[in-house]
């Protein structure tokens, strides 16, 4: 066991699987220096910079791997993704049905995601209900630094597209590159739980498509991703000390989704609340309830969602984020 | 040519820039900060030739022609600290700075001013007959596919816009040379546009060779590329890591180790080994030889035509202005 934070996770298994497989190459803008450990170990070649320029360097990414790598492509922020969609959704996603099953595109797009720390709109959504709803994407989003490691060997043994997605509120790498987190009088609300771990050497993988029961309980259900798993945890605590008992379930990957999981643990429960930082709408939070619905399950639903548009000012995105007290409120109204 | 004009709006842009560095140091502004030091002569020469009815499209680094454009200091230092008096009522913040009164727009997204740019040039040809667009973007962003689209676009429509391609010398911690094909005013004149390369570190040359573009878009002669070089002091954010491991050797120091051991596990060579540890340590003097300012410095380079007592009382009265907007906004924010 080596105690390492989220970011660390993840380049301690790109480099146990790297040093296993040729295969695997990571490729994006700054790698060198972003990834400055497996430039160090692998050299130029297979940790390769890529100029500002997402659509051509995802779409070779994807074609790479259809010719026989095995890339991860490095995104900087899922919001620059937008600029490169086409190549996931259009490519990537379907060479495995359009082949009729015959080839695939076993490409990883690694990306950090999330907000809390004052970047505001177009650097702080995480945007992974808009990937799940794309058919033959599998989308990862763990919640702590051994998930975050084990998926991503996951992701580099399977053999389709997969996003896995980084939060940087998770993050020290990335709080301490865009947040400035260490200035004084800069309070984050950051959740240490899931930024530090002892984290197996090499690291284990975890399966694609399986949640996580973070917490039991019998009257409520929370299920969240990410960062808004301890949010739940903690809304759980504060929720058990007026007499609720909640169970939280991290879902660890949005695509698949582990519908089982979510059958076993709505059932019997007197409400479910998704705690979704992604955009209400049309995501993640409406398809839990497409799919309890689809389960035959009647338990009354909450979602806890972004606000919409992520405001600069601390105060605004306080109050668009899915806070605690936000959840806390929601699974009153169930009761 | 008002050079003293020029050379004082300068000193107001650094002026704003530098408390605005001063806010983010004392964590009274969120997320990142990008700051426009060193862009400061072309963002002068290049805004100097605007009238009313023409627009920019800027990137994140906006502030300098912001300020130069005539943007109220409070407003937009008000919107930094978050407040609902700032100029997009703290939903902004730095990176998207829009002000619908100047027609001017910014975006956290590399590239995105060229496109936007010309759709605002186009708006200009229907709705404001003889006004011109700029867009503002660096080197690196040349590499967008989005870019690309834009000249070709804008040429193919006969637009009126002045593509200004701020060209530091990096994409963000790389290099842009080492990924930048060709050079960049050939790139433009490929499409059949002027290109110019121009010294964006004197304001005179920048003011001319704006002046000849400006002049061939308002008549309908389409647009011009122009490729500004300019220095980048303080590193792609503040507390840029680079610039940190630049400056305190403590630092970079302590992230010596991890990487030799890294290198040691590699199977290559001895050779590409330390090629990979001199890519790392060629970056780092990089960024340290931008940290020379003074020899690149624009604003000392204006002031060397101007009679001494007029520079300095520019600067004194750019350091009043600026300090009496912060201290005014200071007491208008609520905490």
């Amino acid at each position: 066991m080596t105690r390492c934070d989220f970011s660390q996770a993840i380049d301690r298994a790109l480099e146990s699987a790297m040093a296993l497989d040729d295969r695997i190459i990571v490729i994006g803008e700054d790698v060198p220096m972003m990834r400055s450990g497996l430039y160090a170990r692998f050299g130029p070649t297979r940790v390769r910079a890529t100029p500002i320029s997402e659509s051509a360097f995802l779409g070779a990414g994807v074609g790479a791997a259809m010719g026989g790598l095995r890339p991860v492509v490095e995104i900087m922020f899922v919001d620059f993704l937008a600029v490169a969609l086409h190549a996931l959704s259009n490519e990537a996603a379907m060479v495995d049905t359009l082949s009729g099953g015959r080839w695939s595109a076993p490409v990883v797009v690694r990306a950090a995601c999330g907000g809390g720390y004052g970047d505001a709109g177009q650097h702080e959504q995480t945007r992974w209900g808009m990937l799940a709803s794309i058919p033959g994407l599998t989308v990862a989003v763990p919640s702590n630094p051994a998930d975050a490691a084990g998926l991503m060997l996951s992701a580099l043994a399977h053999d389709g597209p997969v996003v896995v997605l980084e939060h940087k509120l998770l993050s020290p790498f990335w709080l301490d590159s865009v947040a400035g987190w260490r200035r004084p009088g800069v309070d984050l609300d950051v959740p240490e739980d899931g930024m530090w771990a002892d984290v197996a050497d090499p690291p284990a993988p975890v399966p694609l498509g399986v949640a996580a029961t973070r917490r039991d309980g019998d009257d409520l259900l929370l299920v969240s991703v990410a960062v808004g798993v301890h949010r739940a945890l903690q809304a759980a605590e504060a929720l058990a000390g007026e007499g609720v008992e909640s169970a939280v379930l991290d879902l660890r990957t949005l695509a698949p989704l582990d519908r089982q999981a979510l059958a076993d643990h709505a059932a019997g429960k007197r409400g479910v609340v998704v705690v979704d930082e992604d955009y209400g709408p049309y995501g993640l939070s409406g398809e839990v309830a497409a799919v309890l619905g689809e389960l035959g399950t009647s338990v009354p639903f909450a979602r806890v969602t972004a606000g919409g548009v992520l405001p600069y000012a601390p105060r605004l995105e306080r109050y668009h984020m899915p806070s605690v007290q936000r959840i806390v409120d929601a699974a009153r109204c169930l009761l | 040519m008002n050079l003293e004009s020029l050379h004082r709006q300068m000193t107001r842009m650094r002026a704003f820039e530098e408390a605005l560095g001063d806010l983010w140091s004392r964590g009274l502004v969120s997320g990142e900060m990008h700051l426009g030091v060193g862009e400061e002569a072309i963002a002068a020469g290049v805004v100097a030739h605007l009238r009313e009815g023409d627009a920019m499209a800027l990137d994140y680094r906006p502030t300098p022609a912001l300020v130069g454009r005539g943007v109220d200091l409070e407003s937009m230092l008000l919107e930094m600290l978050g407040s609902d008096e700032g100029l997009c009522r703290g939903n902004g913040g730095h990176m998207h700075l829009l002000s619908r009164a100047h027609l001017a727009t910014s975006t956290g997204i590399v590239g995105s001013p060229a496109p936007l740019a010309a759709g605002l040039a186009l708006s200009g040809q229907h709705l404001r007959p003889g006004s011109v667009a700029v867009a503002f973007f660096g080197d690196g962003a040349a590499n967008q596919g989005m870019v690309m689209e834009a000249l070709n676009l804008a040429v193919v429509w006969r637009l009126p816009v002045v593509f200004v391609c701020k060209d530091n010398g990096w994409a963000v911690t790389t290099r842009s040379r080492r990924l930048t094909g060709g050079n960049l005013a050939g790139r433009a004149r490929a499409f059949g546009m002027p290109a110019a390369r121009v010294n964006g570190k004197d304001v005179r040359r920048v003011w001319k060779a704006t002046g000849r573009a400006v002049t061939r878009a308002r008549k309908g002669g389409g647009p011009t590329f122009l490729v500004m070089k300019c220095r980048r002091p303080r590193g792609h954010f503040e507390d840029d890591p680079l610039v940190r491991a630049v400056r305190h050797p403590r630092e970079l120091m302590s992230l010596l180790p991890d990487l030799v051991r890294q290198s040691r596990r590699s199977d290559a060579g001895w050779l590409r080994r330390l090629g990979s540890l001199g890519h790392l340590g060629r970056t780092l003097g990089g960024v340290a030889v931008d940290q020379w300012i003074a020899r690149w410095d624009p604003i000392p380079r204006a002031a060397h035509h101007l009679a001494r007592q007029v520079a300095v009382a520019a600067g004194e009265a750019a350091d009043a202005e600026v300090q009496g907007a912060v201290e005014r906004a200071m007491a208008r924010s609520r905490p």
